[in-house]
């Protein structure tokens, strides 16, 4: 009654000890899961061996209250039988089980059919033989755990100094190998090393807490290595925000009403991310997701014509952009990585998509399609959705505004399942009167219905504002996978925009 | 057969072994069989399974913790993850606040396991599905139905152990007209205690009845929240109000002593009712002990962890979260039931909404507990005592302490049941809850903003 991978027998070693011919030996576990499928009756199968390590240490005020290192290994396998899927996964790797895992996603394909859709192509893409890796300047689980500490628990020490009540400070690193075989021949091994650090203060008031974060509230994250965390000079703003959450605590509330709306790039990336990246995901777009994650305003009859926003609204799905969190050589279902158009002029031209999707909906494999660990069914997810530049800086928006408020830096978000009606609250405002920055404010919120919000911008930062942001907390799917997405952003301004909402 | 969780302590020891005296341990290793079948558009689209294995293992070396995992269970990957866990805790600062290991003591008599929901196929799945789709003619159908079965043991270098099992059966469904959604829940221990046809006739029938909705201005409105609303309120409760680390903090809303919520309102935590769901004892080893947190409206206790515990000078509930750094968090949560009905609370509104589930919840601030979030799968204008309109969906921010305050519960239903909450789905929470009459609720935005 035990359940089987107990059983299982280890042919290959971690990834960790890898030697010389450890790729071969899972290229052929991942061929005799794929094998598996096709002679229990699938007409399409892949599959992908993934080893996956991770390192996460937080600190909170000069304690290092975790560290955790997680590794894990194993074969998820995809099987086509007429229009309907199954997938298996197991940890075991060995050429036995990984066959074994094949039949069992046929069977499980068999059963979708009891409730079957429409028929069902995949979009054509050149079966490719390929080797990909991101690009590293220090590998980040090289760098030694005391050093590492020592910046945690420093940068906290410094903001509980300058008067944070609590000061908390954290990285995240992963180390994902990928070996992916299809039926169609692909053979693609793939490397993505990724991390990032996240900084807070927070203020603790009798009645209600302030936070200052730092350098986002989701942090900064991207394909490189330490170097990413070096550049963030979390030493260098430790005490700011630690001043910031305190003077919050003191600061008037932002006001409720209309006005002119100034967003930092750092909130520009969360805004992109839920109500244009999620929206043109073409999975929601098809209804796929509406059980969980909801579905899209965008109609796709629509695709091609349909205003999404003002003209100076330009943004693309680029899983090319060295470094960027989003980035990566090829898809999981081995397409190869690309720059989509999404809004070009304010018009809607573009979707996330997968080879299924995109048959469905008419339009070529996008390449977005990605799975968390080996045992999650690869799905559409971001690249990296963000705005083209534009022509203004930050400070030419804020002295060209005669009333409004500049904000920053996300406090909460939540939008509705089409991914129209969206809340936003800042860790920070500063009302704008005559084209200068003037008081702190606190509980800064604004909200809007999304076609009419990216309508009303006007002022777009340009390439001396651009940040890469990325974020490794996104959650879709059932079972939940988390995803990791890259946005470029840029200041922008947004006329006549109701903010101040408050319970 | 062999005892429950046997095989799994068997490898818990082999770690503590290669762990050896070069550091304290605390061993859990948890084998599962986990699948979901997903449908949209009235078809299965996305059909999975796997077996899974985890071994956990937290080395103390003198202060210095560390925690890491590994699927790998041969004397290779063993010794590797031991090796490995070993120097990284060695390599930090210490932990001042480490509580030290539990000891041997009690161990948890809970067992949540259905054998054939353990053995469950895909074809048994798929045949819930069939007759959720078959039960809603003229609708589109969408969502999952899932079986998990985890069998685990836990052991520490101090001699504890503990072994335990526990099956999940879950169909969380819509039903969906071109124009509105309609919620089909049920969560047992159990598959053969779902049953689609009758999850799926009650969404059709929400869809249907919402299928032409009006708009409604903002404002405070008297509702009726049903299990899934209630559900979504007990998961921030519980993740930052009755979280004895951030009341220590400072963050949570929590005041003991105090009466924070109306007089009706009594909340406890208990793993070990027939009624819920689960192992019964923690990734620290406590086992989950029956807790109240609010009884008749005074809050009375807090959820804690060993660390928590010994900071605050008292002892673990069982409720590691299994993040020291996020802070215990109470589970298998019962909010009291009433002894109305919910035609009842429906029936005692003058005017007011009936809110089927709520959607997208984020916190504005966790101390006050005032968030935003929105209404969805079947939002209801309630006048005179019954159900008159469907209304388009409303944004709210709102304090969910404050909604629950001395005189704001106006209702308990009788109904209570196992529900999900918005962040219970994306993390498998779940709370035995009735449907709730309350005073008012703050609806700040709708359709056009």
């Amino acid at each position: 009654m035990w359940p089987a991978q107990l059983r299982c027998a280890r042919a290959a070693p971690g990834p960790a000890t890898a030697g010389l011919g450890y790729g071969a030996r899972v290229f052929d576990v991942a061929t005799a899961a794929v094998e598996g499928a096709l002679a229990a009756g699938a007409r399409y199968a892949d599959a992908r061996v993934m080893t996956t390590r991770t390192e996460g240490m937080r600190a909170q005020n000069q304690v290092v209250e975790s560290l955790r290192q997680d590794e894990s290994a194993g074969v998820g396998v995809r099987a086509l039988i007429g229009s309907s899927w199954g997938f298996f996964a197991t940890p075991c790797l060995d050429n036995a089980s990984a066959r074994a895992a094949g039949a069992q996603a046929a069977d499980i394909a068999r059963a979708s059919a009891m409730v079957a859709g429409p028929a069902l192509e995949l979009a054509p893409v050149t079966p490719a033989q390929a080797d990909w890796s991101s690009a590293w300047e220090e590998h980040p689980l090289q760098i030694p755990l005391e050093a590492k500490a020592d910046l945690l628990v420093g940068v906290t020490r410094a903001s509980q100094d300058a008067g944070a009540s609590l000061a908390g400070a954290s990285y995240a690193v992963w180390d994902t190998e990928r070996w992916f075989v299809s039926s169609e021949d692909a053979r693609i091994s793939q490397r993505i090393v990724e991390c990032g650090a996240y900084m807070e203060a927070i203020a603790v008031g009798d009645s209600e807490t302030q936070r200052r974060s730092y350098p986002g509230v989701l942090g900064q994250y991207g394909t490189r290595g330490w170097e990413l965390v070096r550049e963030l000079d979390l030493e260098g703003n430790a005490v700011r925000i630690a001043e910031e959450a305190q003077a919050l605590l003191r600061a008037p509330q932002c006001p409720a009403g209309t006005t002119d709306l100034v967003l930092g790039s750092a909130q520009m990336a969360l805004q992109i991310h839920e109500s244009v990246g999620h929206a043109i995901e073409l999975d929601r777009i098809l209804g796929w997701e509406a059980g969980l994650a909801g579905t899209s305003w965008l109609e796709l009859a629509r695709l091609g014509e349909l205003r999404f926003g003002s003209e100076v609204m330009n943004i693309t799905a680029d899983a090319t952009l060295p470094g960027a969190l989003g980035s990566f050589g090829y898809d999981d279902e081995g397409t190869p990585a690309q720059c989509t158009d999404i809004v070009r002029d304010g018009r809607w031209v573009g979707v996330l998509s997968g080879r299924d999707s995109a048959a469905l909906a008419g339009v070529a494999a996008g390449g977005t399609v990605r799975g968390d660990g080996y045992s999650r069914l690869p799905m559409v997810r971001m690249t990296n959705v963000g705005m083209l530049p534009g022509t203004s800086s930050l400070d030419e928006m804020i002295a060209a505004t005669e009333d409004g408020v500049y904000m920053d830096a996300n406090r909460s978000w939540s939008i509705d399942d089409k991914r129209l009606n969206c809340q936003f609250g800042c860790e920070i405002g500063w009302e704008i009167k005559g084209g200068v920055l003037g008081r702190m404010l606190r509980n800064p919120t604004y909200t809007g219905i999304g076609p009419q919000f990216w309508a009303s911008m006007d002022l777009v930062g340009n390439e001396t504002e651009r940040r890469f942001w990325g974020t490794p907390h996104c959650g879709k799917g059932q079972p939940v996978q988390t995803g990791h997405t890259g946005h470029p952003a840029v200041p922008s301004r947004f006329r006549n925009v109701r903010v101040g909402v408050r319970g | 057969m062999s005892p429950v969780g046997e095989r799994e302590l068997e490898i818990c020891n082999r770690v503590l072994a290669s762990v050896g005296d070069r550091a304290e341990a605390i061993v859990q290793v948890s084998t599962g069989r986990h699948a979901l079948t997903r449908f949209a558009n009235s078809f299965i689209h996305q059909n999975v399974a796997e077996d899974s294995t985890e071994v956990s293992l937290t080395a103390v070396v003198q202060g210095r913790l560390a925690t890491a995992s590994s699927t790998d269970t041969s004397d290779r990957g063993i010794g590797r993850l031991a090796d490995g866990t070993v120097t990284a805790a060695g390599l930090r600062p210490p932990d001042p606040h480490w509580p030290g290991l539990a000891a041997p003591g009690e161990t948890a008599e809970v067992d949540h396991w259905d054998q054939a929901t353990w053995a469950a196929s895909p074809v048994e799945r798929a045949a819930v599905v069939r007759a959720f789709v078959d039960a809603g003619p003229g609708t589109g159908a969408a969502g999952f139905c899932s079986t998990d079965a985890v069998v685990t043991g836990l052991a520490n270098s101090a001699g504890l152990s503990q072994t335990g099992r526990a099956t999940v059966a879950q169909l969380d469904a819509l039903a969906r007209t071109g124009t509105s959604d309609g919620l089909g829940a049920e969560m047992s221990r159990s598959l053969g205690d779902l049953d689609g046809g009758r999850a799926g006739a009650t969404a059709a029938q929400k869809a249907r009845a919402s299928a032409d909705p009006v708009e409604l201005d903002p404002g405070h409105y008297e509702v009726v929240l049903e299990p899934a609303c209630v559900a979504s309120m007990l998961d921030f409760l519980a993740r930052a109000g009755f979280n004895a680390k951030a009341h220590a903090e400072g963050q949570s809303f929590v005041h003991l002593g105090e009466a924070q919520f109306d007089a009706s309102v009594n909340l406890w935590s208990d793993a070990s009712d027939p009624r819920t769901l689960g192992v019964g004892f923690d990734g620290e080893g406590t086992p989950h002990q029956r807790l109240d947190l609010v009884r008749d409206g005074v809050t009375v206790a807090l959820a804690h962890d060993r660390r928590s515990a010994a900071q605050a000078g008292t002892r673990s509930t069982g409720h590691f979260s299994g993040d020291h750094a996020a802070g215990p968090m109470p589970t298998n949560l019962f909010l009291g039931s009433g002894t109305q009905s919910v035609d009842a609370l429906v029936g005692a509104v003058e005017r007011g909404l009936l809110v089927t589930d709520f959607w997208y919840i984020r916190f504005l601030d966790p101390k006050t507990q005032v968030v935003t979030g929105l209404t969805r799968n079947g939002l209801f204008l309630i006048e005179g005592g019954r159900v008159t309109s469907a209304v388009r969906n409303l944004r709210f921010t709102q304090s969910f302490v404050g909604a629950l305050g001395p005189g704001r519960v106006l209702g308990l239903g009788d109904d209570g049941r196992l529900a999900t909450g918005d962040l219970g789905a994306l993390y498998g929470w779940f709370h035995h809850v009735p449907t709730l009459r309350l005073a008012a609720w703050n609806f700040t935005g709708g359709a056009k903003g």
